[in-house]
């Protein structure tokens, strides 16, 4: 029978949670098309992967390696294109993440399979692949239909797809001998480096206000320092407030920060970039402030005010200062 | 050092009214304001700043439209030596790949050492070009890279990972680099710099001078046809607060007592 592959992601002796979201949506796929779900992980030492993976496939493909311990994009191709061509899988599906976006490219290519990456949704409408993409900054969706093909490679958005823990399907276990027979050549993984732990713990804080882009200049920081103070929360923001340099990196909200979900999430000036939306939409409460009626950030939000957030900040810190004081 | 650097000519979007147009498939771009790709600017930014301190020379090269040669021109007032716009009746409707397809024709001729991209555009955001470009001339890449350093012919970068995490690799070069926003700080232009820009040459190459054929690039040439865009669906129905800036934030006020939040 054909498969459906989803490739496993794991870092630092942990499946990465973008792997059970892919199986759930992996599972329907192979059920509509009459295909196995099979999981594949790449790794040294990787038999409690390969046990947890199997409550989620039909089949679960081991390929042990110790060169396969850390991720390098040379090693993974290798023996993914040599597995994908032997077993012609209809659909390889992997994470739109630090990991698929080295791998997927140069793998699709390799095997001349067409590939959609960062797609938020997939269907096979007969015998072709359509799939659903975010474009311009999350601004505006797009279906697109994808070349037909005996086999294709997807990445998919990670948080896109709820994990579903059902009955453990009590999948094969099949170890395969890694093919990599000579030294990896041109790219070797050297170590990971871990962020420097910040002054504070913005996971741990009942209110946020999230800053990004729309405060336009690092003057107008204060003014938004001074609204979380009277707040009683923390200042955080989005990625172009670290990449300016106006707060460090242990202030960023999203994908490549910290995950938050505090009492109180007031977004300032956040378009919505869905790395950002991701690490705060659980959030209990979301007040977004934003000139744009469009931006993604209203879609997750409870709240939303459409206006310039000069002319909102000021008076929401003289009221919220107000309300405070009459409190105590 | 010689460097490439693949860069692209996009709206700017992240604050501007976005409307999809009459055919469904496209957006409306007439007063949308075109500018180098974000992620680009500081891939042109990083290759500069390794030409000064490494020496060599910076190639900036695009596939698009005439209207790309502002963005050229910014990059050569910038730093770049050279530019180089591939363009081509044929090239229009190129995906991700067919884009890859066109750069290598052209970077193959070329001598270089090093090439860099954006991690992605933001139009598209395919996160798709550079790692196929790599694989199509035959060079290591790595993605998302935040710290560049090299030592003989060896290049030692620094990948961003979630979470903050980082992972350090090393890569024989000639080797492709995607470049992520934050790595450095890219320069203004200086008035002088944008007035010799004017008299530099902005080389052009079409379909023929690439040696490509009409079905590899373009839509034929290409892995994804768009079907429609449409408006994304909402997670959750937002309430807008109406009224004047007082009002708005008399109710936002209220709504935070209510729930105990002050």
């Amino acid at each position: 029978m054909t498969e459906l592959f989803v490739l496993a992601e794991h870092r630092q002796g942990e499946i990465r949670d973008v792997t059970f979201e892919l199986l759930t949506k992996g599972k329907e796929l192979a059920k509509k098309t009459s295909t196995d779900l099979t999981a594949i992980v790449l790794g040294h030492n990787a038999g409690n992967h390969a046990k947890r993976l199997a409550d989620h496939a039909k089949r679960v493909l081991v390929i042990e390696d110790p060169r396969l311990e850390n991720f390098n994009s040379e090693a993974y191709q290798m023996v993914l294109s040599q597995l994908i061509s032997q077993r012609k899988p209809s659909l390889t599906l992997m994470g739109h993440t630090a990991f698929g976006v080295d791998l997927a490219p140069s793998l699709a290519t390799e095997l001349n399979l067409p590939l959609a990456t960062d797609c938020v949704d997939l269907d096979f409408e007969g015998e072709t692949l359509t799939v659903i993409r975010q474009v311009y900054g999350g601004k505006v969706n797009v279906k697109a239909r994808v070349r037909k093909s005996e086999g294709y490679i997807v990445t998919i958005r990670p948080a896109t797809f709820e994990t579903e823990e059902g009955t453990p399907l009590g999948g094969k276990i099949v170890t395969i001998e890694s093919p990599l027979s000579e030294d990896i050549e041109y790219k070797r993984f050297i170590e990971y480096v871990q962020p420097p732990a910040g002054e504070v713990d913005i996971t741990a804080a009942d209110s946020l206000i999230g800053i990004g882009r729309g405060i336009k200049d690092a003057d107008n920081m204060p003014m938004m320092e001074e609204l979380a103070a009277t707040l009683g929360g923390v200042l955080v923001c989005s990625r172009p407030i670290v990449d300016k340099e106006w707060l460090p990196a242990d202030r960023q909200v999203g994908t490549s920060g910290k995950t938050v979900k505090p009492k109180l999430y007031i977004a300032v000036g956040i378009s919505g970039a869905f790395q950002h939306l991701t690490g705060m939409k659980n959030s209990d409460l979301i007040i977004a402030i934003n000139k744009d009626p469009k931006a993604p950030i209203f879609r997750v939000a409870d709240y939303g005010v459409v206006e310039d957030l000069f002319k909102i900040v000021p008076s929401l810190k003289s009221k919220i200062s107000e309300a405070r004081e009459a409190h105590t | 050092m010689e460097i490439i650097v693949c860069i692209k000519h996009v709206p700017e979007t992240a604050e501007a009214d976005i409307t999809i147009d009459e055919s469904g498939k496209r957006i409306e771009v007439e007063d949308l304001v075109f500018d180098i790709n974000e992620w680009d600017d500081y891939a042109l930014e990083e290759a500069v700043q390794l030409k000064e301190k490494l020496g060599g020379s910076v190639t900036a090269m695009t596939v698009g439209s005439e209207e790309g040669d502002s963005t050229l021109r910014k990059c050569l007032a910038r730093g770049a030596d050279r530019a180089i716009r591939l363009t081509d009746k044929a090239f229009e409707g190129s995906d991700g790949y067919a884009t890859a397809k066109i750069l290598h024709r052209a970077i193959k001729e070329l001598p270089y050492d090093l090439i860099l991209t954006g991690a992605q555009a933001g139009d598209d955001g395919y996160a798709q070009v550079g790692v196929t470009l790599a694989e199509l001339l035959g060079v290591p890449h790595a993605t998302m890279v935040k710290k560049v350093e090299f030592s003989g012919d060896q290049a030692r970068v620094n990948r961003e990972l979630e979470g903050g995490l980082e992972a350090v690799i090393e890569m024989k070069l000639p080797a492709l680099i995607t470049i992520q926003t934050g790595i450095n700080e890219p320069r203004y232009v200086s008035i002088m710099g944008i007035r010799k820009a004017k008299s530099k040459e902005i080389k052009v190459l079409g379909l023929k001078e690439l040696g490509l054929k009409e079905d590899e690039v373009g839509k034929a040439g290409s892995w994804m046809t768009v079907e429609r865009m449409f408006v994304p669906p909402v997670e959750k129905e937002v309430e807008i607060l109406e009224g004047t800036s007082d009002e708005v934030t008399t109710k936002i006020t209220d709504i935070l007592r209510a729930k105990g939040l002050i």
